[in-house]
């Protein structure tokens, strides 16, 4: 089979990909930004309420896990809640039915979307643009409906109530927001290392190439859909991550986590950041959740409009995203990163369904 | 025409027939490459020549016919595992990684052959044992003093030189090229004929151009292809002279 496809355009935010430079090159530069970044993240629980603080920073792993697959591989997934959601009901279940310590039921969540993501994989990334957006929405939305249903399970609409956060006994970590936080850090750090590990590994360079112009990569022996299917799981993998520390973090498990607003969510976040800097996720995370955090804590109800509203301005006046115009600002990058053009050869290579 | 050759076919094609949507686009192609030839592939524009290029190297199934390399039937392959079957291409139109250097370009290019892609828990400095050679290659290609410069800022010529580089890089038993010429100058197209004719020893060479200064300088056989079909085949000299290529071409001239 062959179906060379032209993926690039896929996201339909096309100039705004940048090359591997985005995020840290191995400057001092970069090591200074890491480091400021990790100073932050010990200090907001300090002046942001601690569980917002979790939020904020759960949804910064999520969104940096697309980014890896929509910035780095050009393909919009629609359907991540069922690798967020799913993984937050099995680590959810293993915490209350096995009392499992919460970085493991994390993992074992994150193993799970994993595993649910390959099949996914191979069955989406044959397809584009659009139609891999349907088709990811096509999978997500089955999850959903099982979820929905197996009630015995998953407790239908209620969701999972009561689950605890188990901590090797350490009952601050088990009770306490704020000391749970300071526990789940280096877990989503991790993540995140992960995430830049797999954007400068000889993998995720030619994944860029396969971005840019995938008929080229065949031509020099790549096989393009493998390469898609892996950065799949993996991109799973750290949605999954980041959703069982969601979940224990909140306590319940509700049925939004596998909902289409929440893929909807992420891909927002990700977007209104900046794609394919990995940074641009945190960025976005930090302004969505601080910003729908301040509109309900205000008694404000229309918060999608608010929200909505945000995203198309930076959209359209910043079309790289917030990352990607700070740091335009700051004079961070060198035409070498900047906006790439593709040059997909027309009618090289494309096939158009003969 | 001519006699039969003694040596062993390196690329093959038998009925080969492409249709988009109900235009028949390639029709019942034989070809025949000897190994270690250089073949080149001409004709008027919208001929085929870029189709059978896709077909021959995977990226588009053919309707009907089949394509072997050495021997070995690749009809359905996809093109990554064509060009692990030592078949390489360039492209017609320039097809490369805006963002990368030639020796990004080049380091991509012998991965891909040597393996270890998938490596995603590696770091991307093991790359570095490529480095070498991918110099090599682009010197070779005459773009040393460029190896630092992102392909979206190259100049024309230079592209088509990063393509070829691109292509070597592969170690390819069968190269085919397709325009490796176009839209060059003068100086640039010589360039380009004596790199295809020092990489040419040892390997097997298809290129389509318009240039028949090109055609006649390196190829050992051309194939003529009109509207889908082989008009003619032969020795330069030969196609040349032939009738029907003549009334082909002059009919095109007449309609420019
Ligand atoms: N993907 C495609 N879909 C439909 N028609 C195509 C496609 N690719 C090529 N063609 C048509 O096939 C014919 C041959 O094209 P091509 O192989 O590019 O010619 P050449 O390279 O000889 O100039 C042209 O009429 C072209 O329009
Ligand atoms: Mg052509």
């Amino acid at each position: 089979m062959s179906s060379p496809t032209s993926t690039s355009d896929a996201t339909g935010t096309g100039a705004a990909l940048a090359g591997t430079g985005g995020f840290l090159g191995r400057s001092r530069r970069g090591w200074l930004l890491v480091g400021l970044g990790l100073v932050l993240a010990l200090a907001l629980p300090w002046f942001v309420y601690p569980p917002v603080a979790m939020d904020i920073a759960c949804w910064a792993l999520f969104a940096v896990a697309l980014d890896l697959l929509l910035g780095y591989a050009g393909l919009l997934s629609f359907g991540h809640a069922a690798f967020w959601g799913g993984s937050a009901y099995v680590a959810g279940l293993a915490a209350i039915e096995w009392g499992l310590p919460f970085p493991l039921a994390a993992l074992l969540g994150a193993v799970f979307a994993m595993a649910l993501a390959w099949p996914v994989g191979v069955l989406s990334v044959r397809r584009s643009g659009i139609y891999f957006a349907m088709v990811t929405l096509a999978f997500a939305q089955m999850l959903f409906f099982v979820v929905n249903q197996w009630r015995g399970l998953t407790g239908g609409e209620n969701g999972l109530q009561g689950v605890p956060a188990h901590f090797f006994g350490v009952e601050a970590v088990e009770d306490q927001a704020f000391y749970f936080y300071y526990a789940a850090l280096p877990i989503i750090v991790a993540g995140m290392w992960f995430a830049w590990r797999v954007v400068h590994s000889p993998f995720g360079r030619v994944l860029v190439a396969t971005r840019d112009n995938p008929a080229r990569a065949r031509a020099l022996g790549y096989d393009v859909e493998r390469y898609r299917v892996l950065v799949f799981v993996l991109s799973a993998g750290l949605a999954g991550l980041a959703g069982g520390i969601f979940a224990i973090s909140h306590g319940f498990v509700s049925l939004q986590e596998v909902a289409w607003q929440t893929s909807g969510k992420v891909v927002l976040i990700t977007v209104l950041g900046g794609i394919g800097t990995l940074w641009g996720g945190i960025a976005g995370a930090v302004v969505i959740v601080l910003l729908e955090d301040f509109l309900a804590s205000s008694g404000f109800d229309g918060i999608g409009i608010i929200t909505g509203a945000v995203f198309i301005v930076v959209v359209l006046l910043f079309r790289r995203g917030v990352w990607g115009t700070l740091s335009d600002l700051l004079g961070r990058r060198t035409g070498r990163s900047h906006a790439v053009e593709r040059s997909i050869s027309a009618g090289d290579g494309e096939e158009p369904t003969a | 025409m001519t006699p039969p050759d003694p040596r062993p076919v390196a690329l093959s094609a038998r009925g080969l027939t492409k249709d988009f949507r109900g235009f028949r686009a390639v029709k019942d192609v034989d070809l025949d490459v000897v190994d270690g030839e250089v073949h080149a592939l001409v004709g008027p524009n919208g001929a085929g020549k870029t189709t059978l290029f896709n077909l021959l190297t995977g990226f588009i199934p053919p309707t009907a016919g089949t394509i072997t390399v050495h021997g070995r039937d690749i009809t359905g392959r996809t093109p990554e595992q064509i060009a692990h079957e030592g078949v390489a291409r360039s492209f017609q139109i320039t097809s490369l990684f805006d963002h990368l250097n030639p020796r990004e370009h080049v380091e991509l290019a012998l991965q891909g052959m040597a393996g270890g892609g998938l490596r995603f828990w590696r770091s991307d400095s093991v790359l570095r044992r490529f480095r070498g050679r991918a110099e090599e290659l682009v010197e070779e290609v005459g773009l040393a003093d460029l190896v630092e410069r992102p392909a979206g800022e190259l100049a024309y010529g230079q592209k088509r030189a990063l393509e070829m580089a691109l292509v070597l890089a592969l170690d390819p038993k069968v190269m085919l090229l397709d325009e490796p010429t176009a839209g060059m100058g003068r100086e640039d197209v010589d360039r380009t004929i004596a790199l295809v004719r020092r990489i040419a020893t040892g390997r097997t060479v298809v290129f389509v151009d318009h240039n028949m200064h090109v055609v006649g300088s390196l190829a050992d056989h051309v194939t003529v292809l009109m509207a889908g079909e082989v008009l003619a085949r032969g020795t330069y000299d030969e196609v040349r002279t032939d009738e029907r290529v003549i009334t082909a071409y002059l009919g095109e001239d007449s309609h420019a």
